[in-house]
């Protein structure tokens, strides 16, 4: 592994002005919360840190906090905490269940919830150090290589998928994120924190260099909400969505007043299916209904060479989840 | 060079390592605990689990900058040299090891699960096997194992009765 020297700021502006000071002596900077995710790139040699700024000395970022009806969840909580906080198991269901499939207990011990939504890609060609997109490259192997697990939506020309349970059931919940860098605290809707490689081919997210996720915003949940989170494995442990789905339905007793519908490990960013959420409005879920949602979640999808086969498995796995959802007691 | 101080089997350990040095690194290197095994090096296998304030970790993934004035206990912190824990005692009965370089990281997560949860299910004790990757079983003598010391920790008799 490449050496580096570590830091241990006390507040996130200190944390902001170390980036911001390597920088300036023309070294690179890494942050790390839990570490599990950048330390596998460390060691790789896939980043190469000279300055490591460790946020687990920042105190009362791991909180999940009460503010205005909803919740305010700092961006350092586990993703263990996070999945068997009771407020969030009760009120924001996809949430704790989407960071329960998350890797692996040990994982899930430390990993954090900022962690989880900012993790680089898993394409293999880019964690095994292939001059791709990913890596400062100029192509995308996966266009005429191994795309098994790549992109049926919103691919070119970097086809990865999104890796992140989290930030998939984080947009389906309308969340608010909030970025903190150099110039201060900016607050942005969650659906627009992920960038598409066609707006920027070497990041997944906004954050620019120096700046990171602080923490969440949750509204309160309305009266009548339900949600939940299903993610297809090719094995039953430790890997990430095949596919998945995090879908949230407001009922007003039998009718559905609205819904949301994000797909996972299908797109660059957790992708929303706004026409199948339109046809959930207002209406009785039968399962004919259910069957259309699943047709209208796959509309538009442009399989790679490999991938076909996650095209009927995301109609499947949404129409299962909304009707599942609709018809729990 | 990065000094460290943390309570290691209840003793208090301290070493002054490179900063890039991980926990599990510290712990083989350093302190001469070579229970603790490395696999994979990433997080995917689970043959360096030990227990930090509580909680199952992967010690390959955790940076000395990460530990200081933590709790870790490892495999050496659970037997002494008249006693086996009886976890180690019973994958000894019910033969749930064989090469058993995945061992030392099955049996901490299992001590790990039977401390939050002393009856688990075999769902339960499936879930926290999760991130321990054993090649050479098939998982089912450890899981009759842990079930057994389970048993033994409620101060209940064991069934010692192995599956063919
Ligand atoms: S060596 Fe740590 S998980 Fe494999
Ligand atoms: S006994 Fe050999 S890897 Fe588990």
């Amino acid at each position: 592994m490449k050496t580096f020297t570590n830091t241990n700021p006390n507040s996130l502006d200190q944390a902001v002005s170390l980036v911001q000071q390597a920088r300036t002596n023309g070294q690179t900077a890494s942050l790390v919360g839990g570490g599990s995710d950048l330390l596998a790139l460390v060691k790789d040699f896939i980043v190469k840190p000279d300055v490591l700024v460790n946020l687990k000395t920042i105190k009362g970022l791991d909180q999940v906090v009460p503010e205005a009806g909803g919740v305010h969840i700092g961006g350092l909580i586990t993703l263990d905490a996070l999945g068997s906080h009771p407020v969030i198991r009760s009120q924001y269901t996809v949430l704790a269940e989407a960071a329960e499939t998350v890797a692996t207990p040990q994982i899930r011990n430390v990993g954090t919830l900022g962690g989880n939504v900012c993790q680089r890609p898993w394409c293999w060609y880019f964690r095994n150090g292939f001059p791709c997109l990913k890596n400062g490259g100029s192509m995308c192997y996966s266009v005429g290589g191994e795309n098994q697990f790549h992109a049926i939506f919103g691919g070119g020309p970097s086809y990865i998928v999104h890796p992140s349970d989290t930030a998939t059931a984080l947009v389906a919940l309308g969340a608010k994120f909030r970025v903190v860098g150099p110039s201060g605290e900016r607050v942005v809707p969650g659906a627009d924190f992920f960038v598409l490689p066609r707006q920027d081919s070497t990041r997944e997210n906004i954050l620019a260099p120096g700046e990171l996720l602080s923490a969440v915003q949750l509204a309160p949940a309305p009266p009548g909400r339900r949600s939940t989170y299903n993610k297809v494995l090719d094995r039953e442990a430790w890997t990430h969505a095949v596919v998945s789905a995090a879908v949230v339905l407001d009922m007003d007793r039998e009718i559905c007043r609205s819904a949301s519908v994000v797909l996972g490990g299908v797109a660059p960013i957790p992708w929303r299916v706004p026409d199948a959420e339109r046809l959930l409005a207002g209406q009785r879920i039968t399962p004919a209904l259910a069957s259309k949602v699943g047709e209208a979640a796959v509309a538009g999808a442009q399989p790679l060479t490999k991938n076909a086969y996650k095209v009927p498995m995301t109609k499947a796995l949404v129409r299962r989840t909304v009707l599942a959802l609709a018809t729990r007691a | 060079m990065v000094n460290v101080t943390l309570r290691v089997n209840g003793e208090t350990r301290s070493a002054s390592v490179p900063p890039e040095t991980t926990l599990l690194r510290l712990l083989r290197d350093q302190f001469n605990l070579t229970g603790s095994k490395l696999g994979c090096d990433v997080g995917d296998c689970g043959a360096c689990t030990v227990i930090v304030d509580g909680q199952p970790v992967n010690s390959c993934l955790m940076l000395v900058g990460q530990v200081e004035g933590r709790e870790v206990l490892t495999i050496e912190g659970l037997a002494n040299a008249d006693h086996l824990y009886p976890l180690q005692k019973l994958f000894e009965h019910f033969g749930s090891l064989q090469c058993g370089f995945c061992g030392p990281g099955v049996i901490m997560s299992a001590k790990a699960l039977l401390d939050e949860n002393p009856d688990p299910s075999t769902e339960e004790i499936r879930d926290a096997l999760g991130g321990n990757l054993c090649r050479c079983t098939g998982y089912t003598k450890m899981i009759e194992a842990i079930k057994g010391a389970s048993c033994i920790l409620r101060g209940e008799e064991a069934p010692l009765v192995k599956s063919a």
